[in-house]
């Protein structure tokens, strides 16, 4: 594995220092097997990324963002298979619209819609994966905390 | 049924920030309202009947049987009285949408105290107040200290102020609704009915307000949005199929289909469906499912006809909206000992 600027985990931090605390729903098919890929070849990423499987992104129900939101999550990924891959056929694609749909709520609550981030991790692409979750950690750390977007 | 005036139970009726539409919706009942004043001794009721408040602060600790408490929590003296409804009744019932969910007193979660007051004493075209007078809390009079409740910054459900036993959702509650709970309050006081396990909601249904439609539904797909003045819509077919935004799939059934049978796109007023903690997040997975694209530029095409998201799908539930709660850094669903501190 050759370290690069993308997948270089980020040095530990103070333990004082403010944590972000990103949740990542992964389907089951592709991205959670990418992460898997990721793990196995032992490629780094960033630690504050917690990864909950979920069997298809089109199970991703806009609520399950918001409670992650509500119980102190900073970001939220959601990664699924590319489109046109689905192992149900369609399931990304509704899970693209609903995210579409669910950013511009986002935007109304006051809530940088950067925060949500809709990407495709096909099951081979465990340095894309560690690249997302890195990406997914600096932008949330460059946003700070959730609750001071006031 | 027999009717002692010494163990007539106790009723009471209180509204708190409201528009007053649930206390109509009551007299909705029309003759059965003579009913309930056979079954029960109305001990409080401002819009109806001359007790005051201190007539309430002078009774025993849960010596009012039930309450039915409509009115979100805008300020100071809503919060006091659904604290001393909240003592004095055995069983408080958070009645209409404003107590349950916020309703359209909670919109203004979306902006802040300051806001909304600069818009209401300032900013308003109608508003002619070139002092800029504001309302005080105190005020210094001649004969003494003049008081008005302090306005909190956010509006607050009955439910995130103090503990409630049931909730009666609509806006208002339907009539045939209202007399159902009244009868079942009647059997439980005078005939040993169980009473509902805690937190039930009463008077509504189990399913969506798309099950109580009479319209017929084909497999949907969405090309783009109208809005109700836009088309003459067909007067059988589902109006979300037809591109008018229709809340029922996100809405809790209970009110018959109201709006749906006459036309009007559901607005929601029943608040989320059974097994939903957020009807504005259930909205968005229903929507978004049937939007007829797969390209990202042409859905956020379609989402463009969707012209307040927020205000639409949280209409009447801002006061519960997880997101709104995310945002402030308090769970909108609280329980007992973590009330929200305005």
């Amino acid at each position: 594995m050759v370290t690069t600027a993308e997948n270089r985990v980020p040095e530990a931090a103070p333990p004082d220092e403010w944590q972000p605390r990103i949740v990542a729903f992964l389907c089951n098919w592709c991205s959670y097997t990418g992460a898997d890929l990721a793990g196995i070849s032992r490629i780094e990423w960033d630690p504050t990324v917690h990864i909950v499987r979920v069997m298809c992104t089109g199970r991703m129900d806009p609520t399950f963002v918001a409670k992650a939101l509500e119980l102190g999550a900073d970001g939220v990924i959601i990664s699924g298979c590319h489109p046109g891959d689905c192992h149900y056929q369609e399931g990304n694609y509704k899970a693209l619209r609903r995210v579409h749909l669910l950013r511009r709520l986002l935007k109304d609550f006051g809530i940088d819609p950067q925060r949500l981030r809709l990407v495709w991790v096909s099951a081979s692409e465990g340095v894309e994966w560690a690249k997302t979750a890195n990406e997914m950690a600096r932008e949330i750390r460059s946003l700070g905390p959730m609750r001071a977007d006031a | 049924m027999t009717t002692d005036v010494k163990t007539k139970p106790k009723l009471a009726l209180y509204w708190a920030a409201s528009c007053g539409g649930c206390e109509i919706a009551v007299l909705d009942i029309k003759e059965k309202i003579l009913d309930v004043d056979a079954a029960f001794d109305i001990v409080f009721w401002p819009v109806a009947v001359d007790f005051k408040v201190k007539d309430v602060e002078a009774m025993a600790d849960g010596e009012i049987d039930v309450c039915l408490f409509n009115g979100a929590i805008r300020n100071s003296d809503n919060e006091y009285m659904a604290g001393l409804l909240r003592r004095k009744a055995k069983i408080l019932v958070a009645f209409g949408s404003c107590a349950y969910e916020g309703c359209i007193p909670a919109l203004s979660n979306t902006t802040t105290r300051a806001a909304t007051l600069d818009w209401a004493y300032r900013d308003s075209p109608s508003t002619d107040n070139p002092d800029d007078t504001r309302p005080q809390e105190e005020t210094e009079v001649p004969e003494g200290t003049l008081h008005l409740p302090a306005f909190w910054e956010t509006v607050r459900t009955l439910g995130q102020v103090v503990d409630v036993d049931y909730s009666v959702p609509g806006c208002p509650p339907q009539a045939h609704q209202i007399w159902g709970v009244l009868e079942a309050v009647i059997n439980i006081l005078y005939h040993g009915a169980p009473l509902p396990p805690k937190g039930s909601i009463l008077g509504a249904g189990d399913k969506t307000c798309c099950d109580e439609c009479p319209r017929t539904r084909e497999e949907k797909k969405i090309s783009g949005f109208v809005r109700p003045h836009q088309i003459i819509p067909d007067p059988d077919k589902c109006l979300l199929d037809q591109g008018i935004l229709c809340m029922g799939p996100a809405t809790r059934s209970g009110c018959g289909g109201l709006c749906v049978s006459v036309g009007v796109p559901c607005r929601g007023c029943y608040g989320p469906p059974p097994n939903s903690r957020d009807q504005g997040t259930k909205m968005v997975a229903a929507l978004a499912s049937v939007i007829d694209s797969e390209d990202p530029e042409e859905i956020d095409r379609i989402l463009d006809g969707i012209v307040d998201p927020i205000g639409t799908f949280y209409r009447f539930s801002m006061g519960t909206a997880t997101l709104a709660g995310a945002r402030r850094g308090v769970s909108a669903h609280v329980s007992a000992d973590e009330r929200v501190t305005p």
